[in-house]
């Protein structure tokens, strides 16, 4: 696969204009947050040569993140894995199967050690000695331990890679983990997500092809070009939680008219992600515009962790709504007080000389 | 004026035996009547979605509610542009309930003192022992004898304003902006109980903040959640005690005091919140004591006053009139 080159004129990928790539490229650097004028970098980066092979490892998983990728459409599939970057090893996408699929994976990863991007979709299983999740005959674990130290980055893509996701649900019986609890010796990137936004993979991995270093991570490995707001700040339904107006149950008059869905368990107000701005398929859609609350996929401790259907806690105030401040401004009556005294002091004092300077006036008169 | 002097003199005879009795009535510390309703506001679990608020303007302005003015529609604190936002800055004649935030520092975190924040709900505190019904010349303020609603009505109203002196929580206001002004306060929507309507703000809110019920039991569930260990999940009624609906949601870390259950003589209302009340616009300076303690010792005087001034003025005419009928016949 890596050998397949399908570039077109002055660098730009096959099956685009050149207008489009640049298009797209500074679509990207918008999406992270970066300056337009990143967009040409972004650009000279993707085309460059040296595309990073991309190793693409499934664990415990449903294959949606793998799917959510395939419905990218900015820049197509084929342009993501064959010119943006080089996607080596995917178990869904692979040409080749079985023992051959293998051995092209480990020879990938010895010809681009240290170089190549580790990307894994899915939880980890740990129970047992990780047997409830094999690949060729060995537990994904240990796969994942012997290729995670010879990559450049890893990149756990959707909410099981990121803390174990649905496999982790209580009682959670193979006991199913994140990456970066098996990953210690070099960060993790977490785009949790269920799925997550492809848009926010190619992002990162464009950041790093771009700049050369990974992006800015918040608390929980999440890049905050994507994951800095929550979604309850950007909601096109906020204007309703503000003023109080929900849909009380599904398919009543405030539902159909677009309220708030706080009440039938929205988890925006608690879950970080950039759902309500990127919105999923290309085609603007996201769950809450359709209908159907956030339940919180892309939040540890939310997503598959709390009731559907329970109400969230909203974690902070986020503008634009006001409220009355609970306490006056303490007053300033000292200071007036104060102000009021060095006033009439300056008076007295002027007056004291108006007296006598009018005595003196008084008296050469009188001379 | 109306009325014989005969009635006169009865209701002065009368006043001064009730004022007698009541004396040792309001010795004795006053209780909220058996049948008391009333409201317990959490904090904690307030989100801020201020639907109680729009709520309530919406349901107070039906007929019979406190903001109801025939054929002025809902009074909205801006009168032109978008009243989508309705943004209150204060209690006033046109807001009878009001979500307000106490924020410090980063005021990132919930229920916390440094670098957080917290809600709290102002409106009539329905106080066991009112102050604004004490100084009502008029009786236009009353007590509800059986529910204990402190409620109002306009037609008694003189607009003397004495309530909105006397209550220690600053509740009630005045429509200063109207050429018919009255009082406006929270009547906990005592004009839907005829119907089996209790208080809109509790009956709107998503997470059981502002809770509605008989005081006893209120004040049983305020202090039971008092008792609750942080972090542990509670079932917390919706709407209205006995309900059946309710919200599980984490226990966050009370202070540990109920507002209400004391504070001028106690009120029907009761808070909760995971800060000082001082911090959330209650002023410290609000003690036990009823606020009609305060000025019962020369109030109930007041009837023997006039007996007084009856009597001398029966004697002074006595010593007098002779003269009149003298000026008169001339």
């Amino acid at each position: 696969m890596k050998s397949v080159r399908l570039t077109g004129r002055r660098g730009v990928p096959a099956g685009i204009s050149r207008r489009d790539f640049i298009k797209f490229c500074t679509a990207m650097a918008a999406v992270m947050g970066l300056p337009a004028r990143m967009g040409p970098r972004i650009a000279r980066a993707a085309v460059s040569p040296r595309r990073p092979s991309v190793i693409w490892l499934s664990a415990q998983e449903c294959t949606g993140c793998t799917e959510t990728l395939l419905r990218a459409d900015h820049p197509t599939l084929a342009t993501l894995i064959l010119d943006l970057v080089s996607l080596d090893y995917s178990e869904t996408l692979n040409s080749g199967a079985g023992l051959q699929a293998e051995e092209y994976r480990e020879r990938m990863i010895r010809e681009n050690e240290g170089r190549f991007i580790l990307v894994c979709e899915g939880a980890i299983p740990v129970n047992d000695g990780g047997i409830y999740c094999q690949v060729g005959g060995r537990p994904v674990v240990e796969i994942l331990k012997e290729t995670a130290p010879k990559a450049a980055a890893v990149i756990a893509f959707g909410s099981c890679a990121s803390w174990g996701g649905v496999p982790s649900a209580d009682p959670n019986p193979t006991g199913a983990t994140g990456v970066d609890r098996i990953v210690k010796d070099k960060p993790v990137i977490n785009i949790p997500g269920c799925p997550p936004n492809p848009y926010n993979f190619l992002s990162t991995v464009l950041y790093y092809l771009t700049l050369g270093k990974l992006p800015e991570l918040d608390g929980k490995g999440r890049p905050k070009f994507a994951y800095g707001r929550l979604i309850h700040e950007n909601c096109e339904r906020r204007p309703h939680f503000d003023a109080g107006r929900f849909a009380e149950r599904f398919g009543d008059e405030g539902h159909r008219k677009g309220w708030c869905l706080y009440k039938l368990g929205c988890k925006g107000p608690e879950t970080f992600n950039n759902c309500p701005t990127l919105r999923f398929n290309d085609v603007g859609v996201w769950p809450v515009n359709i209908g159907h609350p956030c339940f919180g996929c892309s939040e540890k401790g939310v997503g598959f962790a709390e009731p559907l259907f329970q109400p969230a806690r909203p974690l902070y105030i986020t503008p634009p709504t006001q409220f009355a401040k609970a306490r006056p401004e303490p007053g300033r009556g000292a200071s007036t007080l104060a102000a009021a005294a060095a006033g009439a002091a300056v008076g007295a004092a002027a007056v004291a000389a108006g007296v006598s300077l009018g005595k003196k006036d008084g008296g050469s008169g009188e001379e | 004026m109306s009325g014989s002097r005969r009635d006169f003199l009865k209701f002065s005879a009368t006043a001064a035996v009730l004022a007698a009795a009541g004396g040792h009535l309001a010795a004795s510390a006053a209780e909220a009547p058996p049948g008391a309703v009333g409201l317990l506001y959490d904090a904690t679990l307030c989100i801020g979605c201020k639907s109680c608020m729009v709520n309530c303007k919406r349901v107070s302005s039906e007929p019979g509610g406190p903001l109801h003015r025939p054929g002025r529609g809902i009074p909205y604190e801006f009168r032109e542009g978008d009243r989508v936002h309705d943004a209150p800055e204060d209690l006033s004649g046109r807001t009878v309930n009001i979500i307000k935030v106490y924020r410090q520092g980063t005021g990132m975190v919930k229920d916390r003192e440094r670098d957080g924040y917290s809600f709290v709900k102002r409106q009539c505190m329905h106080c066991v022992e009112p102050a604004c019904v004490s100084v009502c010349p008029v009786a236009a303020l009353s007590k509800d004898p059986v529910t204990g609603v402190v409620g109002y009505a306009p037609d008694r109203c003189i607009g003397c304003r004495y309530c909105m002196l006397a209550c220690p929580f600053g509740v009630p206001r005045f429509t200063w902006d109207t050429n018919d002004p009255r009082i406006v306060k929270c009547e906990l929507c005592r004009h839907r109980y005829p119907d089996g309507g209790y208080a809109a703000c509790c009956e709107f809110c998503p997470t059981g903040a502002s809770l509605f019920g008989p005081v006893t039991e209120l004040r049983r569930e305020a202090e039971h959640r008092l008792t609750l260990s942080p972090g542990s999940e509670y079932a917390f009624p919706l709407g209205r005690i006995g309900s059946g609906r309710f919200s599980r949601n984490r226990v966050a870390g009370y202070h540990r005091h109920v507002y209400g259950l004391r504070e001028a003589g106690g009120t029907q209302c009761l808070l909760l919140a995971g800060v000082p009340f001082a911090l959330l616009g209650f002023n410290p300076g609000i003690g036990e004591e009823a606020y009609p303690q305060f000025t019962w010792n020369y109030i109930k005087k007041v009837p023997y006053l006039v007996g007084l001034l009856l009597v001398a003025g029966a004697a002074g005419r006595r010593l007098t009139a002779k003269d009149e009928n003298d000026e008169e016949d001339i």
